[in-house]
């Protein structure tokens, strides 16, 4: 397990290092002047564009400016916002909280629900509960987040008024969009836990549970759900992952606050050091999240031997 | 070496039939299917839409009538009127040549260089299949939308870069897929053989691996089309992919946000267009895994 572990943060470090060249070379992949770029909707002159050039340190050399860049990210310096001119690290402290809340209820919702449909649709595989469960985990998919928050907006806030259509702060704001963002992500572990229930419900020790006289709900909860949910826990790594991405879109439907927004907003603004901050932030958060996930699997489930 | 492409081109006849009925026992499979054939009628009827696009419209995508802004449904305007009088409809029906355009250009840009370096990282193995991999490994460190974001804010906004973005993101899915498969298949015995009589290293690739990796990867494309659209339709509702007054459904939507109160229609059918769209090749990508891969089938 030591070395398994070790072995895995080995791994992260080349990835890391990539992220962070990739990241790096964003600015210097844009086809032609990137500072030209950034203030292309200002009236400049060349002494304004040899100043942010400057400010950018983009006239030194290359090796120099990443050693700056990794340098400044590891001491938490992540450049000036161009517009704002605030450090891109506060703009992203600011935004962090809204998107937090947003991703974990977000992840309550799609867990209950993805959890829950999932083992009715294996306790009674090929009924009713289990083809309309399929319907809605395919809906699910299929369905654009954007469009799932509209309707909720037309449905719950225009029409019902049970809840505000935009905007960001008490739990009231977060009811629609969490749901939004749940529901969406709730099919993938729908099916999952359909079919590692499944799996699981075939194996002898759920035979010899049942045959000496469990009661049913013993067997089902304490050997099968505990072992059909190892499987599951998995992907929350992933999940982490789409619930930042659907995160950017819910937010711009409901007009929330937080890092998805903000990261638009810099695209269409070309606020490249904002961009390349949040994008440098997301992806290693990512990496080690798919790490502690990882590593945790190892120990929910024994049976696993890393060698 | 005359001899040696005698005896290539004997067993791959033979392996040819061999596969034919492997793809006709496929299509049986598929045909009996009922989501799959839902998915396949959805589909072709998506193409035909598409195709015949200006014969199925009653008007013009982007012809701006003064006299009807945001009219309710009718017989006229099946789907209503836009803010500034263009017939919903024909746009949604306009709509379907961009989302199909974006789906296949993407899916052709991630499942061309994906599978390539898929068979290169696994066939050769060693140090190519590490710098390879890792590389894979850096872009998957970009969760899900986040690298089409990055790759859209350094190409600028636009449904050409949105079609990059979105296919460049999606190639470690198929380099993965492909590798994978490559690993099994490159163990066979036939492979082995091919390499004792000599056949060179690119003929194998192609004549030999490629054609027994294939199957997941048409599953993988299938399912792709429909996840392309879906991204793109949200960079374009974002506003960093299509420009006015392209009748993009993403950035429809986008559009109708503002009526939403009143005039409803205006968001709610490009929103359709999209889930069908999806919910169709969806339908048949699942299909076509459970046809192809008779394992996998619950």
């Amino acid at each position: 397990m030591g070395i398994y572990t070790l072995r895995r943060f080995v791994w992260a470090v080349p990835v890391v290092f990539g992220v962070s060249v990739l990241v790096f070379m964003m600015l210097h992949l844009v086809p032609g002047d990137p500072v030209k770029m950034m203030l292309s909707e200002f009236q400049t002159t060349q002494e304004q564009l040899d100043l942010l050039r400057s400010q950018l340190h983009l006239d030194e050399s290359l090796p120099k400016q990443y050693a700056r860049f990794v340098w400044g990210a590891l001491h938490g310096d992540l450049g000036y916002s161009i517009r704002t001119k605030r450090p891109v690290s506060r703009e992203i402290t600011d935004n962090l909280l809204p998107t937090l809340e947003l991703a974990s209820l977000g992840l309550l919702v799609a867990a209950i629900m993805g959890i829950g449909l999932g083992i009715l649709a294996a306790l009674k595989p090929h009924s009713w509960v289990d083809a309309s469960s399929s319907v809605f985990a395919l809906l699910g998919i299929s369905m654009p987040s954007f469009w799932l928050g509209l309707l909720m907006i037309f449905a719950f806030s225009l029409h019902l008024k049970l809840f505000p259509a935009t905007g960001g702060g008490d739990l009231k704001h977060l009811v629609l969009p969490a749901l939004t963002l749940g529901l969406t992500e709730s099919a993938i572990i729908a099916r999952l836990t359909r079919s590692s229930m499944l799996e699981v419900l075939r194996q002898e020790y759920i035979v010899v549970a049942r045959s000496k006289g469990l009661r049913e709900s013993a067997v089902l909860l304490r050997h099968a759900l505990k072992n059909a949910l190892i499987p599951v826990v998995t992907i929350f790594g992933l999940q982490f992952g789409r619930l930042l991405a659907g995160a950017v879109v819910v937010e711009t439907v409901f007009g929330r606050p937080g890092i998805g927004r903000l990261i638009v907003e810099a695209i269409i603004n070309k606020d490249f050091p904002l961009v390349q901050g949040i994008v440098l932030l997301v992806s290693c958060t990512y990496v080690l999240v798919n790490l502690i996930v990882d590593l945790a699997y190892g120990f929910l489930d024994p049976r696993i031997r890393y060698d | 070496m005359r001899t040696c492409a005698k005896t290539d081109a004997l067993p791959s006849r033979r392996a040819w039939r061999a596969t034919s009925s492997l793809w006709l026992d496929a299509v049986r499979r598929l045909r009996q299917s009922k989501g799959a054939m839902i998915g396949l009628v959805l589909t072709m009827i998506l193409f035909a839409t598409a195709l015949l696009a200006p014969k199925v419209a009653p008007y013009p995508p982007n012809k701006i009538n003064v006299g009807g802004f945001l009219e309710r449904p009718s017989a006229a305007h099946l789907f209503g009127t836009d803010q500034f009088g263009r017939d919903v409809f024909s746009r949604v029906v306009f709509g379907a040549r961009i989302s199909l355009t974006v789906g296949f250009v993407a899916v052709g840009i991630a499942s061309v260089l994906g599978t390539i370096t898929g068979l290169v990282s696994g066939y050769y193995g060693g140090w190519v299949d590490n710098v390879l991999m890792r590389l894979v490994d850096v872009l998957l460190a970009f969760p899900g939308i986040l690298l089409a974001l990055a790759i859209v804010s350094i190409l600028g906004p636009g449904l050409r870069n949105v079609m990059v973005a979105v296919g460049v993101s999606a190639i470690p899915t198929y380099a993965r897929l492909t590798r994978g498969s490559v690993l099994a298949v490159r163990e066979q015995l036939y492979i082995t053989a091919a390499r004792s009589v000599g056949v060179n290293n690119t003929r194998i690739l192609l004549r030999h691996v490629f054609p027994n990796v294939i199957a997941p990867l048409i599953v993988a494309s299938t399912l792709g089309i429909g996840t392309s659209i879906l991204w793109a339709a949200a960079l374009s509702f974002l506003g960093l992919g299509s420009q006015p007054p392209e009748p993009e459904w993403g950035r429809m939507l986008s559009e109708g946000r503002q009526y939403l109160r009143d005039h409803w229609w205006i968001a709610t059918f490009p929103g359709l267009a999209i889930m069908i769209t999806v919910l169709g090749v969806n339908l048949l990508g699942d299909g076509l895994r459970d046809a192809l891969d008779p394992r996998l089938r619950a």
